[in-house]
This record gives C-alpha cells, sequence and structure tokens, in this order.
C-alpha cells in the first residue's frame, strides 16, 4: 500500500506549495465550468466543433486507414482457418446447396426475364447510381451511446454532408460532417437518425428510428390492424429525396403495438467497404444540409439555408 | 522530496545503475500520451452496431490517478477531456466536464481515504465508472429510452471488469516512466 497523494502534498508553512494546491483547485473548477458552458453549446448547436474535429480525425487519417485494413485482414485469417476446419462437412453442405442453387439460378432467370418485359411495358429503366466515394469505415463511436461512424474519404472525394452511404447489403448511414479527407457518418441505428421505408413488396409506409443500441424501431404511418410479421423486410422509400428507393434497411424481428422492432440488415461492424452515394433528388439538398439535430426543434438551420428562401 | 521508491530502484541487479536517474521526458510523457492513445484507440478497432466498448481513455486516466496519485496535476482532466471528445462521438464538452469532475472527486477520496488497497481503488473505479457512462448517455444528446439505458449494461460491465487490466498495464508502464536512463555525472 501507497501513501495517496494528498498526504505526499500537504503544502505545510510553504507559501509556493500552498499558493499551487490553491491554484489546482481553481483551474479544475474553472474546467468544470468550461465543460459545462461547451457541453450546452454543442448540445444547442451541434456543428459547432465540427471544424474541430475533422482538424484532428485528417491527422489521425493514415493511422485509422491502416487499422482498418488489419482489422479486415485479421478477420479474413480466422475465416480461412474456421474454414480450414470445417471443410468435410462444408463439402457436403456445399455440394446440396450447389444443387439448390442450380433451380433457384433457373426459376431467378425467368423472373428476371419476366422482369425485363413488364420494365419495358412501363417504359421504367434502371439506373444504376455511380458512388461519389468507395472508403472504407476506419472507426465508430464504439463507447458512446451516439451512434457514428468514421469514413476514410471526405470533401477532397466529393463527399458531403448529408449523402447516403451504403454498403452492398444495405443502407448504413449518411454523412454527417464531412472535412477533407474523412468524414462522419450518422448510422440507422442512432437514436436521432429517422428513416422513411416501406414494406419490401407492399407499400405499407413507415418510419425507421434508431435506438441506439443497434436496433430500429419501425413506426407505421397509417395505424389501425398491424400487418406486420416477423422476418418483412424494409426497403427505403424513397420519401424525403436523400435516399433512392429500394435499398434494403431492416428486417423485422418482433412486433410492437404501433409497429415493430427491426433488426438493421447492413452492420456496421461486418461492413468493411462502403459507397457514398450522391442524393437521390438533389433539390432536398438544401434540408439535407442541416444535420438532423438542428432541424428537430429548431427553425435555425446552418450557412446558406436561412437565406435562399428570401431570394426566392 | 526523497521517496522511498528512490532508494529500491537504486539497488538494480547490475552496477550500472549506479549514477543513473530518472528521464525526466519519460516521467512526464508516458501517464499523458497513454491517456491521450487510449482517447484515440477507442474510436477505431471495431464499427459497432451498439456502445460496447468500455471508456478507455477514461480507465486510463482513472488507473493512472489511482496508482500513481503525484503524477497527473488535478487540472489535467481539461486537456484528457478536450481529446477524448473529438473522437468519442460525444458532444464536445462533455468529457471535460466530466474528467474534471472525477479528478476532483478523486482528490475528495484521496483526502478522506489516504491509504488505500488495490481492492478499495478498483471498487472507487467501478463506481466511478459505473456513474461516468450513465452521466455521458444522459448528455449524449440522444433520445432517453429504455432500449438505450439497457443497451449501456454490457458496457458498464465490461469497464469494471476491464480496470484490473488496465491497471496492470499502468503499472507497467510506471516501470518505464522511472527507468533509470539518464546519466549523471
Amino acid at each position: 500500500m501507497a501513501l495517496s497523494g494528498s498526504k505526499q502534498r500537504i503544502s505545510g508553512h510553504s507559501k509556493k506549495a500552498q499558493y499551487g494546491a490553491f491554484t489546482g483547485y481553481v483551474l479544475v473548477v474553472l474546467a468544470i465550468l468550461l465543460g459545462i458552458a461547451l457541453l450546452t453549446v454543442s448540445l444547442v448547436q451541434p456543428t459547432t466543433f465540427s471544424g474541430l474535429r475533422g482538424l484532428f480525425s485528417d491527422a489521425t487519417q493514415p493511422v485509422s486507414r491502416a487499422n482498418a485494413a488489419g482489422r479486415s485482414g485479421g478477420r479474413g485469417f480466422i475465416d480461412s482457418v474456421q474454414g480450414f476446419l470445417e471443410a468435410g462437412q462444408q463439402n457436403a453442405d456445399l455440394k446440396k446447396e450447389v444443387e439448390i442453387a442450380r433451380i433457384r439460378l433457373a426459376e431467378a432467370k425467368a423472373v428476371e426475364e419476366e422482369n425485363r418485359r413488364l420494365k419495358a411495358l412501363l417504359g421504367l429503366q434502371t439506373t444504376d447510381v455511380k458512388p461519389v466515394a468507395v472508403a472504407r469505415l476506419v472507426g465508430s463511436s464504439s463507447s458512446s451511446t451516439r451512434r457514428f461512424a468514421y469514413l476514410g474519404a471526405g470533401r477532397s472525394s466529393g463527399v458531403k454532408p448529408g449523402m447516403p452511404v451504403r454498403s452492398e447489403r444495405g443502407i448504413v448511414g449518411r454523412v454527417l460532417e464531412a472535412s477533407r479527407s474523412s468524414a462522419r457518418v450518422l448510422l440507422i441505428t442512432d437514436s436521432e437518425s429517422v428513416l422513411p421505408v416501406r414494406r419490401a413488396g407492399d407499400n405499407t409506409v413507415a418510419f425507421a428510428e434508431g435506438r441506439g443500441d443497434g436496433l430500429i424501431n419501425i413506426r407505421l404511418i397509417n395505424l389501425g390492424i398491424n400487418p406486420l410479421k416477423r422476418g418483412d423486410v424494409f426497403v427505403t422509400s424513397g420519401a424525403g429525396g436523400l435516399y433512392r428507393p429500394g435499398i434494403a434497411v431492416a428486417i423485422v424481428t418482433r412486433l410492437t403495438d404501433d409497429g415493430a422492432v427491426a433488426r438493421i440488415i447492413s452492420n456496421p461492424a461486418a461492413t468493411d467497404f462502403v459507397a457514398v452515394e450522391p442524393l437521390w433528388q438533389p433539390d432536398a439538398r438544401r434540408g439535407a444540409a442541416t444535420p438532423i439535430e438542428e432541424s428537430l426543434g429548431t427553425n435555425d438551420t446552418v450557412d446558406g439555408g436561412a437565406q435562399e428562401p428570401e431570394a426566392q | 522530496m526523497i521517496d522511498r521508491r528512490a532508494y529500491k530502484t537504486r539497488r538494480g541487479k547490475s552496477g550500472r545503475q549506479i549514477n543513473r536517474d530518472q528521464s525526466p521526458f519519460l516521467l512526464v510523457v508516458v501517464p499523458w500520451a497513454t491517456i491521450l492513445l487510449a482517447s484515440y484507440l477507442q474510436s477505431i478497432p471495431i464499427a459497432t452496431a451498439g456502445p460496447l466498448l468500455p471508456p478507455l481513455g477514461f480507465l486510463f486516466l482513472l488507473a493512472w490517478r489511482l496508482l500513481r496519485p503525484g503524477v497527473l496535476p488535478i487540472w489535467s482532466g481539461i486537456v484528457f477531456g478536450m481529446c477524448d471528445d473529438l473522437f468519442s462521438g460525444q458532444p464536445f464538452g462533455s468529457a471535460i466536464l466530466l474528467f474534471s469532475a472525477t479528478m476532483l472527486v478523486i482528490e475528495i477520496i484521496d483526502i478522506r481515504f489516504p491509504w488505500r488497497g488495490f481492492a478499495q481503488d478498483w471498487a472507487i473505479a467501478a463506481g466511478i465508472a459505473v456513474v461516468y457512462i450513465i452521466a455521458t448517455t444522459l448528455v449524449s444528446g440522444s433520445r432517453l429510452t429504455l432500449p438505450l439505458f439497457a443497451s449501456v449494461v454490457p458496457q458498464l460491465l465490461l469497464s469494471i471488469v476491464a480496470y484490473p487490466f488496465i491497471a496492470f498495464i499502468v503499472s507497467r508502464l510506471d516501470r518505464l516512466r522511472n527507468m533509470r536512463l539518464r546519466t549523471i555525472a
């Protein structure tokens, strides 16, 4: 057992030591007051310190990027060891699966053919959106209850606030702040994230709200008898103009009174590379440039937003 | 001030330690660097869907402060908090407030209970960590719902379990900090 600090630092009759101890207490009280002030400012106006955060996340980019690469490498190694151990059983399983897959493939071809015919009939054409940037998720706020991820691409690759971020499986989130070579992404599981969705297959529209714990609340817009079932897949509806319609969002796991609790399809922990897509309807850009925290509650909008309505 | 520790370390296995002194650079840099680095590292290992990782920067601060009381000045919470705020995803200012408050609270505990063993330190760290994590949830700016608080529980338990490991790392780093590298004429 060691004698603790205060006993060692009894200042006694030394004026210098007394002043030193006193200054320390004054400073720590000032620090607490400063903390309260800064916290209030950043809760009221969340973008205030985005420049500072961006500067530091740019500066630490190389390390984060190297780490993200190492992370996916490590995962690959574990996968291959596991694969080696399970090779025999897997071989048999795969053979069976290939048989089934062949049948399904034939079915899918037929469906595709029919799809093309129907689409031609409707005069629709599939437009493949070219992503603005493809980058790694280099980190996340994994110790905070807010759900942010950090992206290894920023303004220099054309990433702007509001742009949707998706993986090959589905929506991951949207860009909240972009600095030169990094960006902060608001994940769809964050409790401030709301996403207009519809059920795949019909037009049951709903809002997908993050809960902060990795799950999503599906809130139906038309209340009545809850038509949802476990296993229903929700995709983006395109309402609001931010997200392209038809991207997978979540899968229902449990029903509630006014909707359901759903699991996200594109888990950021399993995501390596993500694509940043342009805004679906650029007209909605002005609204999207306002971070979600600000559009809630207050009418203040950032930069150009406030002047534009007067110009029109 | 002459510490008992100083005499002990002079009795090294090799005679070369006789005219060596601690490096003033390491004495200061090791604790500061490890806490700042831990604050940054908590953002990069994994992109999780919920809060899971213990607040590493905060736990390192606790461990240094509880194991080596004289090392960190009482006002240092402001510097560590600022760094933590940049990477943690919390609104800016929350760690400045909570880290500084923690330093003050430990100072008060130090005055009240100057003699402590590791078990007491662990209990103090666990208590403070629980309060800290709940406080960060309250000020995080997220909608406060029951599932959100439920999702914090694994992180709480992990933080309590992680403290002894972090304290072990800190004690090893302290050995590095006290290495006698500087030759005195």
